[in-house]
């Protein structure tokens, strides 16, 4: 007698990959994918859209030059994740609580940090965190975000804060820690408004996304959790933001968490300290997503439109530039540190042992 | 007034700074309609509600993750980790996050959290229940470690830790919860979060300890008190910060001084307690620096923490060597 399997294990793991494909809206060929969704921006909306890739272009350039002059500290580049970075981030209010990871420094900005703030950040200055924007600083402990943000989430629940939401940025490695499954549960379980957003850009430093878990999608890792979860085009900034718009108003209705997986890709190295992708990828596997540039196919859309053009945009760039030019000065300018404040800042009251520390610091500091 | 136990004590703060603040908020794991695995948050939810005591999904980074979150968002967390060898899981939150929210935005943010979590041995629990981890804590910048001795101070110092804007993390003692009654005043009192007590006075000697040692430390105070020996006890109550001015005071007055702990010996409270001694008070001193810790192997399984905790002989036999010195 043939066993017949009380469960057919392989169909339900094979049904794993039953996924929808990644929402679009302008393909890598400047094709519109979807035109109703396409239609809801106005001109206007387009060219702020290309605005904002085009000065996160030129502050990762501008920085990266900054770091070879040897004027930045930690930096994590953000070259060719300019679209799930500003598409997301512009679909957010400023009452909105960001939590960022190291590479959402332009988000932080557009919510409201100065570029000098975030570059006295990169070098290590507190002066670069206290910024008005309603935000954490960039997180270094991945996946710890993630639980804050359920915190931030609930927070903003039980204030009865009208038209917010906490969004949080972490990436594919980021999803394999066990904190970011926590966070996702218990903004599930209190019905918290948080968004997470994963910026998959494919390797963890050197590690590819198909080490970090046998999941077909990152998307699929909110389901554990009862979130719903979808996959973007994350070199697609119109797709970015109508998803995120439309994941922020869901939740703004009363509604709790979302995750959304942009897919996306970095073109440059994991950080200014050293890594070299070469070690990991090859040309051959980086050039169909060079192709992907999210600037070119929405610059193409513009320039058919006759809403853009090259001079336009080489003015746009100097300018920029110019202003972050302007920023580092201002960086230069920030005094340095004192001990005797590092201490002060520990406690708010501090503690006797402290205080005479503090004492010992501060008359060493007015000589 | 009234007796209290420890437990008792600790749930009269808690109502009192529920009652007090609108933003106090108490959850963690079975808090809620069960009140605690100890009933030390009994009656609470009904009395406040499920928005002000609930029950979390039994993860402890995410317990403190959420507490850093709310604290950001205006709200004063009392987050409760149901054993202390729990905390492990959530060491990232407590020392990489609330430790240094104040330090990171320079005091444009806090993070005025209090994390009450039992610890302590004598009561033949499951590995990882009672572990002393205060030696852990206590090298973290920025966190405040609180550990009561008694109700009175129980009640005291936990309302001080919640209305304070630091985090601390409260320490409550297992062998006590149930063990030992006080006359807790009514109504709301607080007790200093960086100022040690003497609980004794004498002239002879100096015995520094903090939780449950500082009963012990009192049995044999009263030991040898029969033999004409009067014992100072000090009571460090927060070790971290601990309150040198009131050690060194005393034994400027005893010139002899035994540091107690229940915790393992190397780097921890006691080894800092006398590295204290040694640059500030080291030549009041007419006898080496007595130590009484417990062993440094791994805590014990249930069976062995009987022979391994040193209690009041090991005290009495330590204070008798520094005595006789």
């Amino acid at each position: 007698m043939a066993n017949k399997p009380i469960v057919d294990f392989e169909a339900i793991k094979n049904d794993l990959s039953n996924v929808s494909k990644p929402i679009q809206v302008l393909n890598e060929n400047a094709e519109i994918t979807d035109q109703e969704i396409f239609d809801t921006f106005s001109d206007d909306d387009l060219v702020e859209f290309m605005k904002k890739m085009v000065w996160e272009r030129a502050l990762h350039e501008q920085t990266m030059n900054f770091s070879r002059q040897g004027r930045m500290g930690f930096y994590a580049p953000t070259e060719g994740e300019e679209a799930s970075e500003m598409g997301t981030v512009l679909a957010m209010k400023k009452q909105d609580y960001l939590l960022p990871a190291y590479r959402d420094v332009p988000q932080l900005i557009q919510h409201g940090a100065t570029v000098t703030e975030a570059y006295l950040w990169s070098r290590g200055h507190v002066v670069g965190n206290k910024f008005k924007a309603r935000s954490m600083m960039p997180q270094i402990i991945i996946g710890a975000a993630y639980v804050e943000a359920a915190g931030v989430g609930l927070g903003i629940k039980k204030n009865k804060e009208e038209d917010t939401i906490a969004f949080t940025y972490t990436g594919d490695g980021g999803t394999s820690q066990g904190d970011s499954y926590e966070g996702m549960n218990f903004a599930g379980a209190y019905q918290a408004p948080v968004l997470f957003i994963v910026q998959n850009n494919g390797f963890a430093i050197s590690t590819p996304r198909v080490k970090q878990t046998a999941a077909p999608t990152l998307a699929q890792k909110a389901v554990a959790a009862g979130i719903p979860s979808v996959q973007v085009d994350g070199m697609d900034i119109l797709a970015c933001y109508a998803v995120a718009k439309a994941a922020r108003d869901y939740m703004v209705a009363g509604n709790g968490p979302v995750l959304i997986e942009t897919l996306t890709y970095r073109f440059g190295a994991h950080s200014s300290a050293g890594d070299d992708p070469k070690r990991y990828r090859t040309k051959e596997q980086e050039q169909p997503w060079f192709e992907k540039d999210p600037l070119i196919r929405l610059r193409k859309v513009l320039e058919d439109k006759g809403l853009w053009s090259e001079e336009q945009e080489d003015k746009l760039v100097d300018d920029y530039k110019a202003s972050f030019k302007e920023a580092i000065k201002e960086a230069d300018d920030v005094p340095a540190d004192k001990v005797s404040d590092m201490l002060k800042r520990t406690f708010e009251i501090p503690t006797p042992e402290m205080k005479q520390e503090i004492d010992k610091f501060e008359a060493k500091e007015s000589k | 007034m009234a007796k209290k136990t420890y437990i008792q004590a600790i749930t009269d703060a808690l109502d009192i700074v529920l009652e007090d603040d609108p933003k106090t908020l108490i959850f963690g794991e079975d808090v809620g309609k069960n009140g605690g695995v100890f009933r030390t948050t009994q009656g609470l939810q009904e009395k406040y509600g499920e928005d002000r005591v609930f029950d979390t999904p039994l993860a402890e980074s995410g317990i403190l993750g959420l507490a850093t979150g709310l604290g950001l968002t205006g709200w004063r967390p009392i987050p409760e980790i149901q054993f202390m060898g729990f905390s492990f899981e959530a060491v990232d939150q407590i020392a990489g996050q609330l430790a240094r929210m104040r330090f990171r935005f320079d005091g444009m943010k806090n993070a005025p959290v209090t994390i009450r979590t039992p610890y302590g041995g004598g009561t033949h629990t499951a590995e990882m229940h009672a572990d002393n981890l205060e030696n852990f804590f206590t090298g973290i910048p920025g966190l405040r470690v609180v550990m009561p001795s008694n109700p009175y101070d129980a009640k005291g110092l936990l309302i001080s830790s919640v209305e304070n804007n630091d985090p601390v993390l409260f320490m409550e003692n297992l062998k006590l919860y149930r063990s030992m009654k006080d006359d807790i005043p009514d109504g709301k009192y607080s007790v200093p979060l960086d100022k040690a007590n003497v609980v004794r006075e004498g002239n002879d000697l100096t015995i520094v300890a903090y939780g449950a040692e500082v009963n012990e430390a009192i049995k044999v105070a009263d030991t040898m008190a029969e033999k004409n020996i009067s014992v100072e006890v000090i009571d460090l109550r927060t070790v971290s910060p601990i309150d040198t001015e009131t050690i060194f005071k005393s034994i400027q007055k005893t010139h002899k001084v035994v540091i107690v702990q229940e915790a393992q010996k190397m780097a921890g409270v006691g080894a800092q307690v006398a590295s204290a001694i040694a640059e500030g008070a080291i030549l009041s001193l007419d006898a080496p620096v007595g130590r009484v810790a417990a062993p440094n192997s791994v805590y014990p399984f249930a069976l062995g923490e009987d022979i391994w905790i040193p209690r009041a002989k090991e005290i009495e036999e330590k204070v008798n060597e520094i005595l006789n010195y």
